[in-house]
């Protein structure tokens, strides 16, 4: 379903992604790992093209998204986001911030926009706040919006750059429950997370990023368990 | 005192003729200080050139200059090509000694001058958005467009009204440089008053009397805008 071909990012000098290959196939769950800096943000970023690859290819269905020709407002449809610091829209209310892009980009109508809207806020056990602002809203709360809001474009994948971190601890709990939820519902997710227990769970496979490279993949037992990479190990040792 | 009086009605009709050209040119202002500002940012290289070439032009050169070029200088570009066009091509002349009105004239350099400030206030608004709120946007599939107008102008709007404000208060005053170019508001009004009166202490205090009053009433209404927002 995606397909990453020798994935290089400079920023100027500096080399982020080093050639990443990697698949991730249709209801798959795949946890990244890594220590601060080796960019995983980067790589998130660069398979919805919010940030331009400098080199290598993304195709998602078969279609590369680094051809220049790509309509990317399309595409990046396919693909919802979540972002560490929500980026909920304040001056819109829970509802509004669900509907604006199926209203705006899939042009459907306030009324099927509203259904398609208050259905994902229940999904995610926020029916009751449909018509709060973002500022009224916990982090957990907001991160579920976000969450919502991603889900309305029907993507076929979501990806999340770590969603629960700027969270509160006992918020943390039920935004991984939704995610949890979703998963289990078989939506394909590509998910930076430093939330081993979740990773464990969730994850069919886990890959580690080391300096803008994929150093180790395989099972959550294999990398958690029995990593075979010496950094893996450290790593792995700092944040358990 | 009683001269004070006296003027008091003329005067009132001069500060009308400034509230008047004020509201006109900053409303004119904003829309070309957004389409400016919005060149600013733009991703393409002669918009970004463009806007800057005009502010850099509106907000380098004094307001008097640019009313004395566009009330005199223009008018005589125009009827010399005009004139050359004629003598070498024989084309037919099209209007018989151009002239703007006192009204086009101060309206333009009005809110072309203002058009510049303006457009650096929605630029620095626009750009005080966080950059997540466009990429949420974009990674919803809007287009660049689309994410600008229903995401990054409505918040930016709302943090540009206390300088645009401020803009309309610093324009209020401004007006009264195209009295130099003959346009009678409030300033001009009061000279010529004086001219037959020759009484410059109460005319001119009267004058600066009703700026006084326009602009801080518009500076309370500010205030408490800015006070609604901050609570929404
Ligand atoms: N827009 C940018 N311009 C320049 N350098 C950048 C930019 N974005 C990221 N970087 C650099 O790229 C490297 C990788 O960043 P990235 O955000 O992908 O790391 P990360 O693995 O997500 O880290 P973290 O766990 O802290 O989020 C960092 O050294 C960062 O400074
Ligand atoms: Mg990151």
């Amino acid at each position: 379903m995606i397909e990453v071909r020798n994935l290089v990012k400079n920023f100027g000098s500096l080399e982020v992604l080093k050639g990443i290959n990697c698949r991730i196939r249709e209801g798959e769950v795949v946890c990244m790992i890594g220590a601060s800096g080796s960019g995983k943000s980067t790589f998130l970023r660069c398979l919805n093209l919010l940030e331009q690859p400098t080199s290598g290819e993304v195709y998602i269905d078969g279609v590369c998204l680094t051809d220049p020709k790509v309509d990317l407002n399309k595409v990046r449809r396919k693909m919802g986001m979540v972002f560490q610091l929500f980026n909920l829209f304040p001056h819109k209310t829970a509802l509004e911030n669900v509907t604006l892009a199926p209203m705006k980009v899939l042009k459907l109508s306030p009324k099927e926009a509203a259904e398609r809207g208050r259905a994902l806020l229940a999904k995610v056990g926020l029916s009751d706040k449909a018509d709060a602002y973002p500022g009224q809203l916990s982090g957990g709360q907001q991160q579920r919006v976000a969450i919502a809001r991603a889900l309305a474009m029907h993507p076929k994948v979501m990806l999340f750059d770590e969603p629960t971190s700027s969270l509160d601890p006992e918020m943390v709990g039920e935004v991984l429950a939704v995610m949890k939820n979703l998963a289990r519902e078989g939506m394909t997710m590509t998910v930076v997370t430093h939330e081993m227990g979740f990773a464990r769970e969730v994850a069919d496979r886990v890959l580690f990023l080391h300096e803008g490279q994929i150093l180790e993949e395989g099972t959550p037992g294999e990398i958690f368990n029995s990593p075979r990479e010496e950094r893996t190990k450290t790593f792995l040792s700092k944040i358990l | 005192m009683d001269i004070a009086i006296q003027i008091f009605p003329v005067l009132l009709l001069g500060a009308g003729v400034t509230l008047k050209l004020t509201v006109i040119s900053v409303g004119l202002g904003c829309v070309i200080g957004l389409f400016i500002g919005l060149a600013r940012l733009s991703t393409k290289q002669y918009l970004r050139v463009i806007g800057t070439a005009y502010v850099d032009f509106f907000r380098g050169t004094p307001l008097l200059v640019q009313a004395l070029i566009i009330f005199f200088g223009i008018p005589q570009l125009i009827n010399e090509t005009q004139a050359w066009l004629t003598a070498t091509y024989h084309v037919p002349k099209i209007v018989q000694n151009f002239r703007f009105d006192m009204w086009t004239a101060a309206i333009m350099a009005c809110s072309m001058n203002s058009g510049a400030y303006i457009a650096e206030i929605f630029r620095a608004g626009i750009q005080s958005i966080e950059r997540g709120q466009m990429e949420a946007a974009r990674s919803l599939g809007m287009s660049h467009v689309q994410a600008m107008r229903y995401v990054i102008l409505p918040q930016a709007f709302k943090r540009v009204i206390p300088p645009l404000g401020n803009e309309y208060i610093l324009m209020l005053k401004d007006t009264s440089i195209l009295s130099a170019i003959g346009f009678v508001e409030l300033t001009r009004r009061a000279q010529l008053i004086n001219a037959e009166m020759f009484a410059p202490f109460p005319i001119y205090m009267s004058a600066a009397f009703l700026y006084l009053v326009m602009t801080l009433t518009f500076s309370r209404i500010v205030d408490w805008l800015e006070r609604r927002l901050k609570t929404e």
